[in-house]
């Protein structure tokens, strides 16, 4: 399937005023809101042909100049019959940084969307194991975000220090 | 994770599962090549559930990727999969250059071609090497590494450093290559295939590393869809996706080669897939350095975005200005306020980088779609059933580097 059809698929069984599209380069890329966003990704996955997920990933637009929203949430997408690809993105704003999970659709995206939710703090709904991967457990910051400096918050020199009486 | 957190996740019917022990295959081990960590609950020796736990090598790399420009931040993405390190440098300049739209020189994508592919063999000789390594077979992983010695030449004549070279820059590479580098190439390719006869003839029809890699660690052609596999691993489960032919880039297009593809989809299966594409790769090889095309290695520096030589910078104003606005810190080249994605096909399998720009120097999110890590989610599916050898074998021959893994 080429583009165009992918988009009347997605337009016909959504509505066209359902998603806004862009382009640049080779990347096609579909924008939703974030409640039609599972949607999107179902009806690509059933009638659009695409099988495979290859990278979930966000990005903090915190410093971004002219940015509108927060954080932007992508799911690169993959046809491997035609080798179509295509690139969803959703916005999200705090405070509310659930998304349903894909994980139902394809069983790749749980360790990507476990590490987005490491990185960013954005929670995946109905996902089957949803912790830090990463970062250790009790971590208790978002690392990737834009407010988060590069060399950390100290937690690197306050490990708590266990004497032989303790540990 | 506590180990207590472990024992939760067992089987929900409790009563008869209370023989079931857990075992650490701890960070530190040798058989693992990395640190990694599976907690394996097991039914005497069977495996019946695997939970990785990875992180102990997570550097943060990707947040120094908002930090470093795209020329420093090629230091770093070469430490990612370091057993194939120019191959991640080619792609993350891939998809800086796609970011900026510039068309590489010819000589520069037959370099970069080579050194591609010497990597691709560079990393399939450790896999190899490495599984006959963990199985005992101890001479062809010593005949192995030697020719992986060999390529660390051949990266030191090229650039200057054997294990980390960042040889490319954006536009074209730090420095051409010389007599030297050609002759070794030549040297390389005539030699190679007398070892990787030797390697053949110790393992591939060996009765022990057959009975002890066939049919272990079955991968589904849907499942390695379903879990976004790619590379050798879903090329050996039947899924026909090889990046050079289907997106082609540097300068793939000008060579006849095939793609290597199994549908058994077991170990066995990834070990043959990666042993052929060793041939494929050297027949590239032979066809570009013969045919090095001549020319300048680097963009034209009209571009803007490649540094002056050091002549044209002495003797004429505008180089001086233009090496002026690369190297100081705060000008440096505007690349366009968008984000792309792209992707080469690495040894490991699709290695892409996502990069956003703002339209500094520096990237605004520099994303690694880092193959090792996907490949490593799907470990626990490939492992039920099988013995505890078997999970050294099926890590092995997934090809997990640690440092891509966490990043």
């Amino acid at each position: 399937m080429t583009h165009e059809t992918t988009l009347a698929v997605l337009r016909e069984r959504l509505g066209a005023d359902s998603f806004t599209t862009s382009e640049f380069r080779d990347n096609y890329r579909v924008i939703v809101p974030p409640a039609r966003l599972y949607g999107v990704l179902e009806c690509l996955k059933q009638h659009g042909g695409f099988d495979m997920l290859v990278d979930v990933t966000a990005v903090d637009y915190l410093y971004y100049p002219d940015a509108r929203d927060r954080f932007g949430l992508i799911y690169a997408l993959l046809n491997t019959a035609t080798g179509e690809r295509l690139y969803v993105k959703t916005h999200l704003n705090e405070p509310d940084l659930a998304i349903p999970s894909a994980f139902s659709l394809w069983k790749g995206a749980d360790w990507m969307e476990r590490e987005v939710f490491d990185m960013y703090g954005i929670v995946f709904e109905r996902h089957p194991d949803l912790r830090r991967i990463l970062m250790p457990e009790e971590f208790a910051a978002f690392p990737l975000r834009k407010d988060y400096p590069l060399r950390g918050r100290g937690e690197r020199h306050n490990f708590p220090v266990l004497t032989r009486a303790e540990g | 994770m506590p180990l207590d957190l472990a024992e939760s996740l067992m089987a929900a019917d409790g009563a008869e599962q209370e023989y079931l022990w857990t075992l650490n295959f701890g960070p530190q081990h040798p058989a693992t090549h990395t640190t990694l960590r599976l907690i394996l609950t097991l039914d005497g020796e069977t495996v019946v559930k695997a939970v990785p736990d990875i992180g102990f090598l997570h550097s943060g790399f990707e947040k120094l990727g908002e930090d470093l420009n795209y020329n420093q931040y090629v230091t770093v993405v070469d430490r990612m999969n370091y057993i194939s390190p120019l191959a991640n440098e080619i792609a993350w300049h891939h998809a800086v250059e796609k970011l900026l739209g510039i068309e590489l020189t010819p000589r520069c994508k037959y370099i970069r071609t080579i050194l591609a592919e010497l990597m691709r063999i560079h990393d399939h000789l450790l896999n190899v090497g490495a599984a006959a390594l963990d199985l005992g077979a101890f001479t062809a992983f010593l005949y192995a590494f030697y020719q992986r010695e060999l390529i660390y030449d051949i990266c030191e004549t090229a650039s200057g450093q054997r294990f980390h070279p960042s040889y490319t820059r954006v536009g074209g590479l730090m420095y051409d290559v010389n007599e030297t580098f050609v002759d070794k190439v030549r040297a390389f390719v005539k030699d190679f295939p007398k070892t990787y006869a030797d390697v053949s003839r110790l393992l591939t029809r060996n009765r022990i590393f057959v009975d002890r890699m066939k049919d272990i660690g079955v991968l589904s052609k849907e499942d390695a869809i379903n879990l976004s596999c790619t590379g050798p691993i879903a090329r050996a489960s039947g899924v026909v996706r090889d990046l050079r032919k289907d997106e082609p880039y540097l300068a793939y297009n000008d060579f006849d080669f095939k793609v290597i593809c199994a549908t058994s989809g077991d170990s066995y299966a990834r070990f043959l897939v990666r042993m052929e594409e060793m041939l494929e790769s050297i027949k590239i090889i032979r066809a570009a350095i013969e045919n090095l095309p001549g020319g300048p290695v680097n963009v034209d520096a009209g571009g803007k975005v490649v540094l002056p030589d050091q002549v044209a910078t002495y003797r004429s104003i505008e180089s001086l200005i233009q090496h002026f606005e690369i190297i100081m810190p705060n000008r440096g080249f505007h690349p366009p306020r968008e984000e792309v994605y792209g992707a080469t096909e690495s040894p490991n399998g699709e290695l892409g980088f996502y990069v956003v720009s703002d339209g500094t120097e520096r990237a605004y999110r520099a994303r690694t779609r880092p193959p090792s890590f996907i490949h490593f989610a799907i470990f626990p599916y490939l492992i039920v059933g099988h013995q505890i050898s078997d999970v050294v074998v099926v890590l092995g021959s997934l090809n997990i580097i640690a440092a891509e893994l966490d990043r």
